[in-house]
């Protein structure tokens, strides 16, 4: 193949290439990242796109971005670096692909799981392998979002579905909730991967690459249980204090994030609402079509008519069935997962105000004591410069997010209008044909009559 | 007095038809002038049309309901519904309509002529009124007889009646129809002075009569099947449309609330505001367009339902000629037994059991004279009976002819009227896609402007 980036450069075997169907890691393969990503050619043309691959540049502020954080130094390009402030999204330089699929009940004495398989095809060089297969469970997915959280409290990590849904759950683990739970869980990760920083993560790379037992030790490491401990309840106690000095923008942002909250609820439980009214419709059409044939039966002269208007009503079913396989695909999943984003909101806008409370208090505690003025004058800086930077990150988040959450109401919203088009486009034609053929049977009776 | 078993047979079977006579309805012919069908509602055109013999034209409307309290014959307060029913004539040549008769009346006097009719023209499929109470309502339709929705389309539902009436060949003739649109005051007490309630036949004769007749034309039974049929089939078909139609008002209502979020939330957007709010003014009106579209299926469902009740007009000339078939045989019956009475007092055999044979047995014989009284009185009765029977046989046949007859006018205002109905239908179904189409047309370029 032309112009093709040169294959990765095979290292050490510090992780064997995960899963089957792994490419080598030999130089010469095609990079599988490359099939369908016309973009990546692209990509060759701009040279910063170089450094991408290369894990080897660390940034010195790195230890600024991980206020928190406990787990491996965050390799960070140049670019990224940049991509942090102005967080401009490149699709089309996009190198991760991720697909989850293919749930598979686990039965243990202990308990009954459900894990997926997350596939992963890449071309970056700090992954060991092109293509990677594993198979997760949601506590992992849940372990994954509490580190992405701890690593960047104050960037708006993407939601993961819920746990469990209380109401109408019979059995726990019904194909619908699991097909649901898997688009969700599917969406999380590419969320994640679209993230200029998060995307990057080491926590993220290991829960796509590992095997189960090098999860499960690499989930050992970090901040012990009470150390965690502790920091929730540092987190509830300077959340109880309240945040006096929040500054304009973000009083408008959570402003902004309480009255979406509500909204984004209320159009979730429209949305789901019309779509169980749909199924209750189309449950009805099912017995009203066949009465016109039952009909015909006993109606010599008018059996044309009525199973004419019977093949309609079946037919305008099916489309109806359609549009709401269509509402179900394009528009639900999406608020929803708004509804979820939402909640996210709320805890990064918490985080943000715990981090200059945490600042606040040794202002306050400065202004008060006398003694240990300079290391608290230390502390003091070290602390405003970790304010200044989850501000900064969140700002620049926020803005994303928005026009995210922007493109993606509308996309979803304007699909189902298009649905709704496409479904009365349908039925309109099935009873006019039946018209036409009714008037056409009209007109040759009158012929027939007259001759 | 032998009669020959051929005979008795033919004379229990109806006989075959004959062209059309005019049945003998005791009454005068009530007006010259034939009615058409009304300009308004245009629901109901081609059959009301068709017989246009007569210069003068009539035109009948139930053109106003109105509520009204009065006394009741136990003088209690009570309300009702009254109809105003004008009748205009439209003179041929420059058709100009004059109106000739306007007076009010309520639902039970329209029954009450109803009665009449189906007693003075057993032979004659009656058309049905609207029904006395909402059925097959879907929740949001009122079962309220004073809703004011219920009372437009029980009035649409009078005056189609009255029309039916009207262009109906015989029933249009009848005098009490003719008092019905232009006798305001004294008009119940015409119509009871016919005496038309004792003429009616018992509930009870008539079922007596279903049960136990052995050879009724089969034309009938298979009516009566089929009229059977048509009632379930129809009532089925109503049960779920309106279930349908409920499921339909759910599913735009709740679009409505879009409306409502969208505007608040568009409070909060800068760039997706505009498209947010003008969206949701396009889900508001998608919500309100159900009220008309089910409004308009309301009527489709008012056309099936009058054929739904034409089913039991069906089934009463059924009930009728069952009912004179039975009495026919009976007659038939009684007129060979007592044939076989005299032929066995004038041989002396006993074939049959008789108490008479008994007494005889047990306190001795008669005596000649006694027999041959016996005898004169059974002649008499028996040729009595002959002449009975005849009549009956002839007004059988009659009845079966033009009972006939008008079942065919019947099948064939049918057949029409039910396929006209079922286009409509799909009509209105074309006419709800388009709006659908319109709206979310205009919704989609909202939303793409966000």
């Amino acid at each position: 193949m032309e112009g093709e980036r040169p294959a990765p450069r095979p290292r050490s075997a510090g992780l064997p290439a995960g899963g089957a169907g792994a490419e080598s890691a030999g130089g010469g393969a095609p990079l599988p990242g490359s099939r369908g990503a016309p973009a990546l050619l692209q990509a060759e043309v701009l040279d910063l796109d170089e450094d991408e691959d290369d894990l080897e540049v660390f940034s010195k502020d790195a230890s600024l971005m991980d206020m928190n954080s406990f787990s491996p130094v965050m390799p960070t390009s140049p670019l990224s670096m940049i991509n942090q402030i102005k967080f401009e999204d490149e699709p089309d330089l996009k190198d991760l692909f991720i697909t989850v699929d293919e749930p598979e009940s686990h039965v243990t004495t202990i308990e009954t799981f459900i894990t997926y398989r997350i596939i992963t095809k890449t071309s970056r060089g700090e992954f060991d392998s092109s293509e990677f297969e594993v198979r997760r469970r949601y506590q992992d997915f849940l372990w994954l979002k509490g580190k992405l959280e701890e690593a960047h409290p104050t960037l708006i990590i993407p939601p993961l579905p819920e746990k469990f849904i209380v109401k109408g759950m019979v059995e726990r683990f019904n194909d619908e909730f699991i097909e649901t739970r898997r688009k969700a869980l599917h969406k999380f990760l590419n969320r994640i991967a679209d993230h200029p920083t998060l995307t990057f993560n080491e926590d993220f790379k290991v829960f796509l690459t590992a095997q189960a037992w090098e999860l499960s030790s690499h989930k050992k490491q970090g901040p012990g249980l009470l150390s965690r401990m502790g920091q929730t309840v540092r987190a509830v106690a300077s959340s109880m204090r309240g945040v006096k000095n929040r500054p304009e923008e973000f009083m408008d942002m959570h402003n902004f994030i309480e009255t979406f909250s509500q909204k984004i609820n209320l159009i979730d439980k429209i949305s789901q609402r019309i779509y169980k009214e749909e199924k209750e419709y189309f449950d009805e059409m099912k017995e009203y079509g066949p009465i016109h044939i039952l009909w015909s039966a006993s109606e010599e002269d008018l059996v044309d008519t009525l199973k004419g208007v019977a093949g309609c009503i079946d037919k305008c079913s099916k489309a109806t069935e359609k549009r709401m396989y269509g509402l179900s695909e394009a528009l639900l999943p999406v608020v929803h997962e708004y509804v979820l984003y939402s909640e996210m909101l709320m805890g990064v806008m918490k985080r943000r105000d715990q981090i200059q409370t945490e600042l606040d208090s040794k202002v306050e505690a400065l202004t008060y004591k006398k003694a240990d003025t300079d290391l608290l004058k230390e502390e003091i800086g070290k602390l405003e410069d970790k304010v200044e930077c989850a501000n900064n990150a969140l700002k620049a988040d926020w803005e994303r997010w928005k026009e995210n959450m922007q493109n993606d109401i509308k996309s979803a919203f304007t699909d189902m209008a298009e649905e709704n088009i496409n479904y009365y486009e349908q039925c309109l034609a099935i009873w006019e044909s039946f018209l036409t053929s009714q008037t056409d049977l009209h007109l040759e009776e009158a012929s027939e009559d007259k001759s | 007095m032998e009669q020959a078993p051929a005979d008795r047979e033919r004379q229990l079977q109806p006989a075959p038809l004959e062209p059309l006579g005019i049945p003998d309805s005791g009454l005068e012919a009530a007006f010259e002038e034939e009615a058409e069908g009304p300009q308004e509602e245009g629901t109901r055109d081609g059959t009301m049309t068709e017989n246009n013999f007569w210069l003068k034209k009539m035109e009948i409307s139930v053109s106003e309901a109105e509520k009204r309290t009065g006394r009741n014959a136990m003088n209690m307060q009570e309300t009702y519904t009254a109809y105003l029913i004008e009748t205009r004539s439209v003179e041929h040549i420059d058709g100009q309509s004059v109106l000739t008769d306007s007076l009010w009346r309520r639902y039970s006097e329209f029954e009450l002529l109803r009665n009449y009719l189906l007693v003075y023209y057993p032979h004659i499929v009656v058309p049905p009124l609207p029904e006395k109470r909402a059925e097959f309502v879907w929740h949001k339709l009122s079962a309220d007889n004073m809703d004011p929705d219920f009372v437009e389309r029980r009035r649409i539902g009078l005056e189609n009646f009255l029309l039916r009436v009207a262009s109906h060949p015989i029933l249009c003739r009848d005098k009490i129809f003719y008092l019905f649109l232009t006798q305001e005051g004294n008009w119940k007490e015409t119509v009871n002075e016919t005496g038309f309630q004792l003429k009616a036949d018992s509930r009870l004769k008539a079922l007596n009569a279903t049960f136990r007749v052995k050879n009724p034309d089969k034309r009938f039974t298979e009516l009566k099947h089929y009229s059977d049929e048509l009632q379930s089939v129809i009532s089925h078909l109503l049960r779920v449309r309106a279930r349908v139609a409920d499921r339909l008002y759910g599913v735009y209502k709740v679009h409505g609330n879009y409306g409502r979020v969208f505007s608040e939330w568009s409070a909060i957007e800068k760039e997706m505001g505009d498209g947010l709010q003008s969206a949701g003014h396009h889900m508001d009106v998608y919500a309100a367009s159900i009220d008309d579209i089910l409004e308009d299926e309301e009527h489709y469902a008012d056309q099936l339902k009058e054929y739904l009740f034409y089913a039991e007009a069906l089934r009463a000339v059924c009930r009728k000629h069952e009912l004179m078939q039975y009495d026919l045989e009976m007659a038939a019956q009684d007129l060979a037994s007592k044939k076989q009475q005299c032929e066995e007092l004038a041989t002396g055999t006993v074939r049959t059991f008789s108490l008479k044979g008994m007494t005889t047995k047990l306190f001795g014989q008669e005596t000649p004279e006694q027999r041959e009284a016996r005898i004169k009185v059974l002649e008499e009765q028996i040729n009595e009976g002959e002449q009975q029977l005849k009549s009956k046989n002839l007004e059988g046949r009659e009845f079966v002819k033009n009972a006939w007859a008008d079942i065919e006018r019947f099948k064939e205002q049918k057949n029409h009227d039910l396929k006209e109905a079922l286009i409509s239908y799909a009509v209105m179904q074309i006419s709800m896609c388009k709006k659908g189409i319109q709206v979310w047309t205009n919704a989609k370029e909202c939303f793409s402007k966000m």
